[in-house]
């Protein structure tokens, strides 16, 4: 086209990024690359390597080292020798290598971009103007908290060696998002890039090099699926942290139960997009545009559900469509275009076919004209931006998670049903809510499960905002002060003890009707009512001495069934104020005061206790509810420094419904461990207590019934422990499980966890000195009964 | 009392699509304050939006150089200070004749364009002399009026003042609106203002200048832009180039929007002029990024779209001639304005 004939059509023309540099790079590799393991560069085991494409244009762009077990091992062992070095450099020395790395970055900064864009496919504007400011700040950012790390988390120290597996989505970003907190916190890393995209890694490992990191502190493997497994089950890897979709997910969590190794997962999520009708609906319009056709929709907290108020839906899917027609597909490289190459045409079909499958249960399918110019790549992989009206709850589009440029609509009438439908979901990752009343929306944040929540925007990130999912879309949170815990342990945790089991007596049981009281039924506390076993089995509870000393009811998974709907149901007592919980804790410290001495001789006769233990037990568990009752209104949530003209709060909310499985010795104080600090943020509790000592927990609920605990807080079933928990794991409403016990029941409830993904926090087989404060209470105990939930809030009239 | 402003908004669309032989004059409608008042603005959002307009979208090579010839053909080239002769006038309508150097143009094969600017604009005592010197060019002629630049002389002096400049030949009138009416939620106000400013004009067109930089929040801006359009503005402007801030992506994108939404309610097409401290080729390029992304084509020809500016064509004749010779050019080079 000529000059005058643009000024008359006034169109865009190509506008080309220059990948000179790349290419020359990527000749300079044409024999192919290899592994980055003990800083060098290492050729893979048996000489194999796999083709990485541009998936704009199918052109291949290198082959890369497939990673077998043994290049895994490799690289595991170079991390694990290089790691009591690098922990030993300190906070402050680790921050020096981390800030040359966020410099080097930044010099580097277009070459990535550009590398990024050819291996991904995604729009230069976006790896130019996202992906790598993004990463270069995490890597600031966590300079800054290996310098703090001294001061700030005093009694923690590092993991040890990290295993990350990062997805093709954001390559670069999901790898500073994953090395920068773990280098920071003195661990090192083998990490394995996706697929798809390991170009950009590889790089990176270039800068490392320049940086001078020491040989084995970032280790890089490259490879598939294979040799992600290959890593998640290396005994020496104390970390897990994965980004992918949930069915790897949990692979993974199957994989590594019972390990010991600390998991983060970070999966899938059907992201609600919920616009009210006194919305800015022009800005909504836009954020939807940041929100389901950023990268082509490849996001994990997209908003891929449109939920907008029935009263202006017409109007606003009018302004989407005009929207939807201005959006330019085409080469990524093209400075001018808003979406480029889907990843690879194995997810193009997937996407096409949850599109069919969407228009076949119901769904109306629009999408602009022209959006895909003629002019595309013919090999490239491209797909269009798709409006997916009239669609409803149980339409697959509207339940499973697409991963493309694909919007799916449905309407609501109120903000209560707006909330419902957005949590009508197995996933929980992120939220968007548009509504110009603050009021409004600062009322539906807290009620979305989900991680994070944008008013009046989408897709924002920073390295000082938590990042994380609810649900199925995964645990453990990265970026922020709450991010760093995933990386750390404290140093207590080294003289932790194999747990003890109590003996059972091995005389025949002893009569009880001796003549001394009356005989007592101890029931399963359901609801806030003592409750017959569903079974009608009691199993007896023994003194020391074998004495029968009354039975207890034999729970079982029924029982559990109905204790965790009690406990859903129980929900108010999350929206309470923490000073109200506190009054209930206070109250139930007060009641077993007053019941000391009778606690004191049970303890006594079932664990044969002298009379000092049991005295110290009593009173450092009614300490300990004081201590949770003084914590109830104090674990405050944060405002973090982010770039932005706003605030974004850290909430503190609770997970929901917990399982606690409680440990054997010290029945009281352990019990009690547990459930303060759980109801104390919140949750509603499942206790199953150790069976030898059930009776102690019945015993308890004569507390629970004089303290004013609403009907469902707390239940206790009785039974076999590891039966109980295990169902309770397998339940899908509940939302997380603490388990006290043996290692094959830590592993079991790890493993029987994958369902929905709950949360896990077992002992391992590992008992910590409950007497011991440090060990016993306190803000590790707050960080596992809370969920963190960053509230992003840009403001500005 | 809704269902009435709605059905005069109908009313209004009717006329606007018969009158379609005259296009660009806006004929206005009652003031629909339910309208105005439901307006909802996220300045973040806004701000966001603004701040991806210049990177979203890029020409390069030819499609450069004639994206900013056509920005050429928007430009109101305008002198607007107190020592203006019709010496300085002439000077300037010259350039505004010939705003870039014939070889340059003949190197971009655009000879043939007839490229000219938008309109030369000036204070009232500088129209007769800039028709004459304007005369057989085609350029039409427009005045700051009503007071420029605080509005707050008497009404009817306001008015006269627009009379007097239509009859000297002024076929564009750009009048300031009184600040005081949005600040103090006093539409009717506004609305009464600018309706008598629009039957002073006759047939030059309206150009209503908010002096967004006064407004004190974008939801002004967006209620102000409404209510002048109800008025029967024919384009609303940024700014008077003399307030603390004058014309920004931010606020540009808050009344565009609006524009497009009178359009959609009445089918009238609302030119846009952004004034103010956009001086360089790269900002003219955002705006029309800006024009063409919110609102489309149309709003790329000077018919919808102008720039308030006295600086920018000598940066934009700079880039055009970089364009051809791939040197960078001076200033020195090109004929003075």
């Amino acid at each position: 086209m000529n000059v005058p004939e643009i000024y008359e059509s006034m169109e865009y023309g190509p506008a080309l990024e220059s990948a000179d540099v790349v290419r020359q790079w990527l000749d300079d590799h044409r024999d192919g690359f290899d592994h980055f393991i003990n800083g060098a560069w290492c050729p893979p085991n048996f000489g194999s390597r796999f083709a990485t494409r541009n998936p704009a244009t199918g052109e291949v762009l290198g082959q890369v080292a497939k990673g077998d077990s043994a290049d895994v091992i490799g690289a595991v062992s170079a991390a694990h020798k290089a790691q009591p070095r690098w922990a030993k450099l300190g906070g402050p020395g680790r921050a020096r290598y981390l800030y040359a790395i966020a410099r080097l970055l930044q010099k580097h900064a277009r070459h990535l971009a550009v590398l990024e864009t050819m291996d991904n496919g995604k729009p230069i504007r976006e790896s130019r103007d996202v992906d790598l400011p993004l990463a270069v700040r995490h890597f600031y950012h966590h300079a800054g908290w290996a310098q703090l790390m001294p001061q700030e988390l005093p009694g923690y120290e590092p993991l040890g060696v990290a295993g990350q597996i990062i997805p093709w989505n954001f390559p670069l970003l999901m790898l500073a998002w994953k090395l920068a907190p773990a280098l920071a916190m003195g661990n090192t890393v083998v990490l394995k890039p996706a697929e798809y995209t390991p170009l950009t890694a590889l790089r990176f490992a270039g800068i490392c090099q320049e940086a001078g990191l020491p040989p084995g502190v970032v280790n890089i493997v490259t490879g598939d699926g294979a040799t992600g497994a290959a890593l998640t089950r290396q005994v020496a890897v104390d970390k897990v942290a994965f980004t992918g979709s949930t069915e790897v997910g949990r692979e993974i969590r199957r994989e590594t139960a019972g390990s010991g190794k600390k998991l983060t997962l970070e999966l899938g999520g059907k992201g609600p997009f919920l616009v009210f009708d006194d919305a800015d609906q022009d800005g909504a319009v836009e954020g939807l545009v940041d929100a389901i056709w950023f990268n082509q929709g490849q996001v994990c907290c997209a908003g891929s559900r449109l939920l907008v108020q029935e009263n202006i839906h017409d109007g606003f899917i009018a302004k989407v469509k005009a929207r939807m027609a201005g959006l330019r597909v085409g080469d990524p490289l093209d400075k001018a275009v808003d979406m480029g190459a889907i990843i690879d045409p194995v997810q193009r079909d997937r996407i096409e076919s949850l599109v069919q499958a969407g228009v076949a249960e119901g769904a109306t399918l629009w999408r602009p004209e022209g959006a895909m110019s003629d002019s595309l790549p013919k090999d490239g992989c491209f797909y269009p931006p798709t409006l997916l009206l009239d669609v409803e709850t149980a339409n697959v589009v509207a339940r499973e998670e697409i991963f493309g440029p694909v919007l799916s609509v449905m309407s609501f009438r109120t903000p209560d049903e707006a909330v419902a439908l957005a949590n009508n979901s197995r996933y929980g990752l992120a939220a968007s809510v548009w509504s110009e009343n603050l009021n409004l929306a600062m009322d539906v944040a807290p009620k979305l499960r989900c991680g994070v929540v944008w008013i009046n925007s989408s897709n924002l990130f920073d390295a000082a905002a938590g990042f994380g999912g609810y649900r199925e879309s995964g645990f453990g949170r990265e970026g922020g002060r709450e991010g760093l815990y995933e990386y750390i342990k404290p140093v207590h945790e080294k003289s932790f003890k194999p747990v003890r089991t109590l003996p059972m007596p091995d005389t025949p049981p002893e009569p009880m009707g001796d003549g001394e009281g009356v005989d007592r039924t101890a029931k399963l506390y359901i609801g806030g009512k003592q409750t017959r076993p569903d079974s009608g089995y009691s199993q007896p509870i023994f003194s020391v001495k074998g004495k029968l000393v009354a039975h207890v009811g034999v729970g079982n998974r029924k029982d559990i069934r109905n204790a965790v709907a009690a406990a859903a149901k129980a929900s108010h007592w999350a929206g309470m104020a923490g000073h109200a919980r506190a009054q209930v804790l206070y109250f139930m410290a007060e009641n077993l005061d007053a019941r000391a001495n009778e606690f004191k001789a049970r303890i006594r006769a079932l664990t044969g206790a002298k009379a000092g233990l049991a005295k110290r037990e009593v009173e450092a568990s009614i300490s300990r509810l004081f201590t949770y009752a003084a914590w109830a209104d104090k674990h405050d949530g944060a405002v973090h420094d982010v770039p932005l003209r706003g605030v974004v709060m850290a909430m503190h909310e609770p997970v929901g419904v917990l399982g606690l499985i409680c440990p054997e010795p010290l029945p009281l104080l352990g019990l009690v461990s547990l459930l303060a600090p759980a109801i104390a943020m919140g949750n509603r509790v499942v206790i199953v207590p150790s069976y030898p000592l059930a009776l102690l927990a019945t015993d308890f609920y004569q507390v629970l019934d004089t303290s004013d605990v609403p009907g469902g807080v707390v239940n206790i079933v009785t039974g076999d422990g590891d039966d109980l928990a295990q169902v309770l794991a397998e339940h899908d409403e509940v939302d997380g499980v603490w388990y006290h016990g043996s290692d094959q029941g830590s592993r079991a409830v790890e493993a029987a966890s994958i369902g929905n993904l709950k949360r896990t926090w077992v002992n391992n087989g590992l008992e910590r000195d409950w007497f011991k404060v440090e060990q016993g209470e306190g803000r590790e105990f707050l960080r596992q009964a809370t969920n963190v939930k960053n509230v992003w809030t840009p403001y500005g009239d | 009392m809704k269902a009435v402003a709605l059905s005069k908004r109908r009313k209004s669309k009717a006329r606007a699509t018969d009158g379609k032989s005259k296009p660009g004059r806006n004929p206005g409608m009652a003031l629909d304050l339910d309208w105005v008042q439901s307006l909802r603005v996220n300045r973040s959002a806004v701000e966001r939006r603004a701040a991806t307009i210049p990177t979203r979208r890029s020409v390069k090579k030819q499609w450069q150089a004639a994206w900013l010839l056509k920005a050429i053909s928007c430009i109101d080239l305008t002198t607007l200070a107190g020592d203006d002769t019709p010496g300085r006038v002439r000077r300037l309508c010259a350039k505004g004749r010939r705003p870039v150097r014939a070889d340059i143009l003949a190197a971009l094969g655009a000879g043939d364009l007839d490229l000219r600017v938008g309109a030369i604009c000036v204070y009232h005592e500088m129209v007769a002399p800039a028709v004459a010197a304007l005369a057989g060019s085609g350029i039409p002629v427009a005045a700051v009026s009503t007071g420029f630049p605080a509005g707050l002389t008497p009404l009817e002096t306001r008015l006269r003042e627009i009379e007097l400049s239509v009859a000297a030949g002024a076929a564009e009138i750009d009048i300031v609106i009184s600040r005081r009416h949005v600040l103090c939620g006093d539409w009717q106000a506004l609305y009464d203002e600018v309706v008598g400013y629009r039957q002073a004009c006759g047939d030059a067109h309206l150009k209503t200048i908010l002096a967004t930089g006064e407004l004190g929040t974008l939801r002004n801006v967006a209620r102000a832009s409404l209510v002048c359009m109800q008025a029967g503005a024919d384009f609303i402007k940024t700014s008077t180039g003399k307030e603390p801030v004058n014309a920004t992506l931010p606020v540009s994108l808050v009344m565009v929007r609006m524009i497009r939404a009178y359009g959609e309610q009445t089918g009238c097409q609302i030119g846009f002029k952004p004034a103010g401290g956009i001086s360089t080729a790269r900002d003219a390029l955002s705006y029309q990024f800006l024009m063409r992304e919110e609102l489309g084509t149309d709003w790329l020809s000077p018919g919808l779209f102008r720039f308030g500016a006295s600086s920018l064509l000598g940066d934009i004749e700079r880039q055009l001639e970089h364009n051809v010779t791939g040197r960078y050019s001076a200033a020195n080079r090109h004929p003075a304005g």
